[in-house]
């Protein structure tokens, strides 16, 4: 008679210490997700704050602000997925007028054919479809080899790989001469990380190319509207 | 020797992260090409280990036994994300040399092993101290294994300092005309150095406990007790 009511017990003594367990963890896991949702929250304004200023400087670094009076971040249009610029995500244009003039459009675009996959960019480019400059903003190439892409980690202070771009267009270098050197273009590589230098390289042709061909209609659209291919 | 001096010692030598337990190779190997980022990583090592063993002492007397390593998990990963995000905000400058190694924190089981191992059982101070000395023992071997693979792989030491000092440079130590040697910065490279250092380790460990056997078998009278074994 005895014996259902000792199983019984421990049964629920087992039940007793299992909730407990799972309420201690319970307790702990709101406890931290708390910590860390009033941390996000504490911080958040801070960083998005931080994370436009890095954008400015970046944007600051390939259009100079002394060339357009408008409120850049304002004057923004939401790009679908583009092909023609290597993203396969939505992605962010700016456009820079002074005194209502179209002067530059900044854009982001992506080299896929990286020594160790995407190369991002952001580039400008001015009326005269010239690329003002281009700057690598997210890379994976080989430290010490392959990543003089970045002005900070190139090694020639003075004149960073990377500016040869500027102030280029297709009217003075050729579409089928927008290539490194290797490759019987007019852009240099540094031997042995040739891969970077062509990868950046074809891909601001790219993105000259199809800005040459969409300029127009970007301007042409409303402030932080949508770009869609097929409409005109 | 005192139990405090003890901890140190075990942290800087006896039971080093990398050396002894070769523990946390995930973000050593992977961060260790340069000084300068080699350094950078291991301090904010020693930030999350510190913080993590105080943590965990200071609570290990509400953590059930059974549930102790989600839990564990649970606060590395919540103070990590802390650390990372509280750096974002008010160290933005150094952030953006130290932002990226910060989460590969986590992937470093040193610092869940150093919970387990001693500060769920041990007091606060003890705790915190064998945060910080594991931690140094941490950064002193990254540093040598990101300066022996920077120096050999580019010749130089210190590249990429400007970025948290801007008015330091890098130093060129081998002619500018030395072409480098690509193996030693890339992941290989970084599992030779890793060996030899380990390798170093253990000759002057058996070094040091032959003369000791030696003592004993030949003389007279025993070794002095601080010969460390």
């Amino acid at each position: 008679m005895s014996e259902p009511i000792e199983v019984a017990r421990h049964e629920s003594s087992v039940l007793r210490i299992s909730v407990r367990t799972a309420a201690i963890m319970l307790a702990f896991t709101l406890v931290f997700t708390a910590m860390m949702a009033g941390t996000y929250k504490a911080t958040e304004p801070l960083v998005a704050a931080s994370a436009l200023a890095e954008k400015l400087r970046l944007i600051g670094e390939v259009l100079p602000p002394a060339m357009y009076d408008n409120e850049l971040m304002a004057d923004a249009i939401t790009l679908p997925p583009q092909p023609g610029l290597g993203l396969d995500e939505e992605s962010r244009l700016w456009r820079a007028r002074k005194n209502g003039v179209p002067v530059a459009l900044v854009l982001e675009a992506a080299a896929r054919d990286g020594y160790s996959g995407r190369i991002s960019m952001i580039l400008a480019i001015d009326a005269q479809s010239r690329l003002l400059a281009v700057r690598v903003t997210a890379h994976k190439e080989t430290p010490g080899l392959g990543d003089y892409i970045d002005p900070r980690k190139d090694r020639n202070k003075a004149r960073p790989w990377i500016t040869q771009f500027s102030n280029l267009g297709f009217d003075s270098v050729p579409r089928d001469k927008w290539r490194v050197k290797k490759d019987g273009g007019r852009f240099d590589q540094m031997s042995g990380a040739t891969i970077s230098a062509r990868a950046v390289t074809n891909a601001s042709g790219r993105a000259l190319a199809w800005t040459q061909e969409h300029r127009d209609k970007l301007f042409a659209l409303p402030a932080n509207g949508r770009y869609e291919e097929n409409k005109q | 020797m005192s139990a405090y001096k003890e901890i140190a010692w075990n942290g800087l030598w006896k039971q080093n992260s990398i050396l002894a337990q070769v523990l946390g190779l995930c973000p050593l190997l992977a961060v260790s090409s340069n000084l300068v980022n080699a350094v950078s990583l291991g301090l904010a090592t020693i930030v999350v280990m510190m913080l993590s063993n105080f943590a965990i002492s200071a609570l290990r007397a509400l953590i059930p036994y059974e549930i102790r390593i989600p839990v564990f998990i649970l606060i590395i990963a919540a103070l990590v994300t802390v650390v990372d995000l509280a750096f974002n905000a008010f160290l933005h400058d150094l952030y953006l040399v130290l932002g990226i190694f910060i989460p590969l924190i986590v992937t470093n089981c040193i610092v869940l092993a150093r919970v387990e191992a001693f500060a769920a059982k041990n007091g606060l101070r003890a705790a915190t101290l064998d945060g910080l000395m594991m931690g140094v023992g941490f950064v002193w071997v990254i540093a040598l294994l990101g300066a022996v693979r920077e120096l050999i792989g580019q010749g130089t030491l210190f590249s990429g300092i400007e970025m948290i000092f801007p008015t330091l440079s890098g130093i060129q130590v081998l002619p500018e005309s030395y072409p480098g040697f690509l193996v030693a910065i890339l992941p290989p490279g970084a599992f030779f150095v890793l060996g030899l250092l380990i390798a170093g380790r253990n000759w002057l460990d058996a070094r040091a406990n032959q003369r000791l056997r030696e003592h004993r078998l030949h003389d007279q009278h025993p070794p002095a007790s601080s010969v460390p074994a």
